[in-house]
C-alpha cells in the first residue's frame, strides 16, 4: 500500500505532504508537551519493534497468500494517538530512505494513510470507544476488528483519490475502488485481528504496559479539529488540483457515449422540462466552470497530449542516444574499479 | 538466510555505503537533500505521456553513483524490489488507453504503452537518486539536515532513535523466526496464531528493553533534553552542486533535448 513517486504529480504530492507536516507537528507538540521522558526511548524501541515485526511475513488462512503486521494500531494503544502517529511516521520514513518503499515525494501521501487514518481516526473514535480500559478479550477483538477495518478502508480510499489525482494512471475510479476496497477489507480483519491478538497477550503477561498507556493518552482527538484538517486539506486540494483536471469525459460520460452516442441523455417530458430550465437558472458553477461562454469545441480535447509524428521519431532516438551518452559519462567518472559489495563483507 | 536475517543485512550495507570518502560523501547533507528533492519534483511533473524527454535526467541518478563509487548492481536490484506496486497499477494503461498517438513506420504505438513506459521510467530514476542519496548520505546526516531545515525535534530525535535499534530489534526477530523454523517439522509457513505469539513476545522484549535503555540514559545524565553533535556548514562546494543541477533540471524541463539530438542526427544521416 506504499504509494511510489512515479504515480502521483507535484500537486497531489506537495498537498499531502503540507498536511502530514501539519500533522507531525501537531503530534511534536502535543508529546513534547506531555514532557514524560521515558516515551523517548519507548517511542524509538516500538518503531523499531514494528519495523523488525513487519519483516516477518506470516500466511493468511484458506488464501494461501501471506501478510504482515500494518502497526498503527498497536502503537495508539500502547503510546496513544500522537505518539503514536509520530513512531509510524518514523518507520515510514525509515522504510521509504532505506528501502526504496514508497516514494520521498510520496512519503506524505503514505503518512496520511497509514498514520492518520489509524490512529488519528479508527483507534479514538472506534477502538476506543468500545474497548476502552476493558480486559474483555472479545470486545478488545471486536474493537480491533471494525478500528482495523476501518482504518484500512480510508487509506486504501485516500491512495484511490490520490492517485486519480494526479493523473498518470488511467484505471478509472469504479475499477480502482472495487480493486483496492476488497483487497483492504481483508487486509484490515487481519490486522484487527493480529492487533487484538497482541493487545491480549499483552494485556495478560503484563497489564501495567497498557495501564500507563490508557492513563497518559488524552481523551480522544477533538471532533471540530478533525473536521477543520479535514476541511482545509480538501480547500487546497480542490484548489490545487484542479487545475489539473481532464478535459476528457470521465468515466461515466465515456462509458454512455460508447454506448448511446452522448455524453448525457436527454430526456423529454414536461416535468424534466421544468426541472431542467429551473437548473440553468440557478447554477452558478455550471460544468463546474464560471459562466462564460464555451468558446472551445470538440477538437479541443485531442490537443491536449499533442505529440507531433515527426517529433516522435526523432525523440526516440535521440532518447537512446542520450541513454547511451549518459552510461559512458557514467563509465567515464567511476573512480575506481570496484564494482562488487565484497570490500564491505570482509569480517 | 531468512528474510529477516536478509532485510538486517541491507540495513547494514547502507550504512557502510554512507561511511565512503569521496567528495561527494563528504558535501553537506542539506545540498545533497535539496537537490534530489528537485530532481524528484521535476521528473514526475512531466505529463503522463513524455518518454524521450525524460532521458536526461538519467545523468543525475549515474553522477551519483558513479561519482559516490557507489555499487550500481545493489541498488538496481533494490529498485526492482519496490517495484510491483508501481508495476500492478500501471500496467492498466495500455488496456484502457488503446488511442494511437505514435507510429514509427507501420507500428502504431498506443498511448497506454507509452505512459506505462513513462512510469516505468520516472520510478526508475526517482528510486534510484532516493536510494543513491541515502548510500552518501546516511539517516544520521539527513536527520540533521531535517533539524536544521525545522522539523520539530521529536520527530527527528525519533527517527535517530529508531535508526540505532533497529538492528538491535531486527536481530531479535530474525532470532525468533529462526529458532521457530528449526523447531517446526513439516510446517514451513507461520499461521497467524503463531505470528502472535512471537511478535507478542517481542513486543514484551521491546519494552524490557526500553526500560533498561531508559534507565541508562538516566544513569548518563539525562534531562530530558537530546543534544546533537553537528558539524556540518555550507560552502561554496554545496551551492554550486545544487545550483548547477538546479539549471540542468530546468534545462531538461523546459526543452526535449533527445528530440533536438534525434533531429540532429536524421539530418546528418540524410
Amino acid at each position: 500500500m506504499h504509494m511510489a513517486d512515479a504515480l502521483i504529480s507535484p500537486a497531489v504530492g506537495g498537498a499531502m505532504w503540507a498536511v502530514s507536516g501539519g500533522l507531525i507537528a501537531y503530534s511534536a507538540k502535543k508529546v513534547r508537551e506531555e514532557a514524560d521522558d521515558r516515551k523517548v526511548p519507548l517511542m524509538g524501541v516500538l518503531g523499531a519493534f514494528i519495523f523488525a515485526a513487519q519483516m516477518i511475513n506470516f500466511s493468511i488462512p484458506a488464501t494461501g497468500s501471506s501478510g504482515h503486521l500494518g502497526g498503527g494500531m498497536i502503537l495508539s494503544i500502547l503510546l496513544g494517538p500522537y505518539a503514536g502517529f509520530l513512531t509510524l511516521a518514523s518507520v515510514l520514513t525509515i522504510q521509504a530512505l532505506f528501502f526504496a518503499d514508497g516514494g520521498l515525494l510520496a512519503l506524505g501521501c503514505n503518512m496520511l494513510n497509514m498514520g492518520f487514518f489509524t490512529c488519528f481516526i479508527a483507534y479514538p473514535l472506534i477502538h476506543r470507544r468500545i474497548a476502552g480500559n476493558s480486559t474483555d478479550g472479545k470486545r478488545i477483538m471486536t474493537a480491533a476488528l471494525l478500528a482495523g477495518v476501518a482504518g484500512l478502508q480510508l487509506g486504501a480510499f485516500a491512495v484511490v483519490i490520490e492517485t486519480l489525482a494526479s493523473g498518470i494512471s488511467e484505471l478509472p475510479f469504479r475499477t480502482f475502488v472495487l480493486l483496492m476496497q476488497p483487497i483492504h477489507l481483508a487486509i484490515g480483519l487481519v490486522e484487527g485481528t493480529v492487533t487484538a491478538g497482541i493487545a491480549t497477550l499483552v494485556m495478560n503477561a503484563r497489564p501495567e504496559i497498557l495501564a500507563t498507556a490508557g492513563q497518559e493518552a488524552p481523551a480522544g482527538v477533538s471532533v471540530k479539529k478533525t473536521l477543520l484538517t479535514f476541511g482545509a486539506a480538501a480547500a487546497l486540494a480542490a484548489g490545487a488540483l484542479s487545475w489539473f483536471a481532464s478535459a476528457d469525459p470521465d468515466g461515466l460520460e465515456w462509458s454512455m457515449l460508447k454506448t448511446s452516442g452522448k455524453e448525457e441523455l436527454e430526456s423529454g417530458g414536461r416535468l424534466h422540462g421544468l426541472l431542467d430550465s429551473v437548473q440553468k437558472r440557478t447554477a452558478f458553477l455550471p460544468d463546474y466552470n464560471f459562466r462564460k461562454a464555451e468558446t472551445a469545441g470538440p477538437g479541443a480535447g485531442q490537443a491536449w497530449p499533442a505529440v507531433d509524428k515527426g517529433t516522435s521519431a526523432a525523440g526516440l532516438i535521440g532518447g537512446l542516444l542520450t541513454l547511451l551518452l549518459a552510461w559512458i559519462a557514467g563509465l567515464a567518472l567511476r573512480r575506481r574499479g570496484v564494482k562488487s559489495l565484497s570490500r564491505y563483507n570482509r569480517p | 538466510m531468512n528474510s529477516v536475517a536478509a532485510k538486517s543485512f541491507d540495513l547494514g550495507t547502507m550504512d557502510a555505503l554512507a561511511a565512503g570518502n569521496t567528495p561527494l560523501h563528504r558535501l553537506d547533507a542539506r545540498a545533497k537533500l535539496l537537490a534530489t528533492i528537485l530532481f524528484i519534483v521535476t521528473v514526475v511533473s512531466f505529463e503522463k505521456y513524455s518518454v524521450s524527454a525524460l532521458m536526461p535526467f538519467v545523468l543525475y541518478p549515474v553522477f551519483l553513483i558513479a561519482a559516490g563509487d557507489l555499487p550500481a548492481g545493489y541498488i538496481l536490484k533494490k529498485a526492482l524490489w519496490v517495484s510491483p506496486f508501481a508495476l500492478s497499477v500501471g500496467i492498466f494503461n495500455p488496456l484502457l488507453d488503446r488511442r494511437i498517438i505514435l507510429n514509427l513506420g507501420e507500428f502504431g504505438i498506443s498511448g497506454g504503452w507509452l505512459s506505462l513506459t513513462s512510469i516505468l521510467i520516472r520510478f526508475a530514476l526517482t528510486v534510484s537518486a532516493a536510494l543513491a542519496l541515502v548510500a552518501l548520505t546516511g539517516v544520521n546526516a539527513i536527520c540533521e539536515a531535517l533539524m536544521k531545515w525545522g522539523v520539530p525535534r521529536p520527530f527527528a530525535v525519533q527517527l535517530l532513535f529508531l535508526n540505532r535499534f533497529l538492528s538491535v530489534l531486527a536481530g531479535e526477530a530474525g532470532r525468533m523466526t529462526r529458532a521457530r523454523a528449526l523447531r517446526g517439522f513439516r510446517k514451513r509457513k507461520m499461521g497467524i496464531g503463531t505470528f502472535v505469539q512471537i511478535a507478542g513476545h517481542l513486543l514484551l522484549r521491546a519494552v524490557d528493553r526500553a526500560e533498561r535503555v531508559y534507565r541508562a540514559m538516566l544513569c548518563r545524565g539525562f534531562d530530558g533534553r537530546i543534544r546533537l553533535a553537528g558539524d556540518s556548514h555550507i560552502g561554496g562546494r554545496e551551492v554550486f552542486f545544487v545550483t548547477a543541477w538546479g539549471a540542468l533540471f530546468a534545462l531538461f524541463r523546459l526543452t526535449n533535448l533527445p528530440v533536438e539530438l534525434g533531429y540532429l542526427l536524421t539530418r546528418i544521416i540524410e
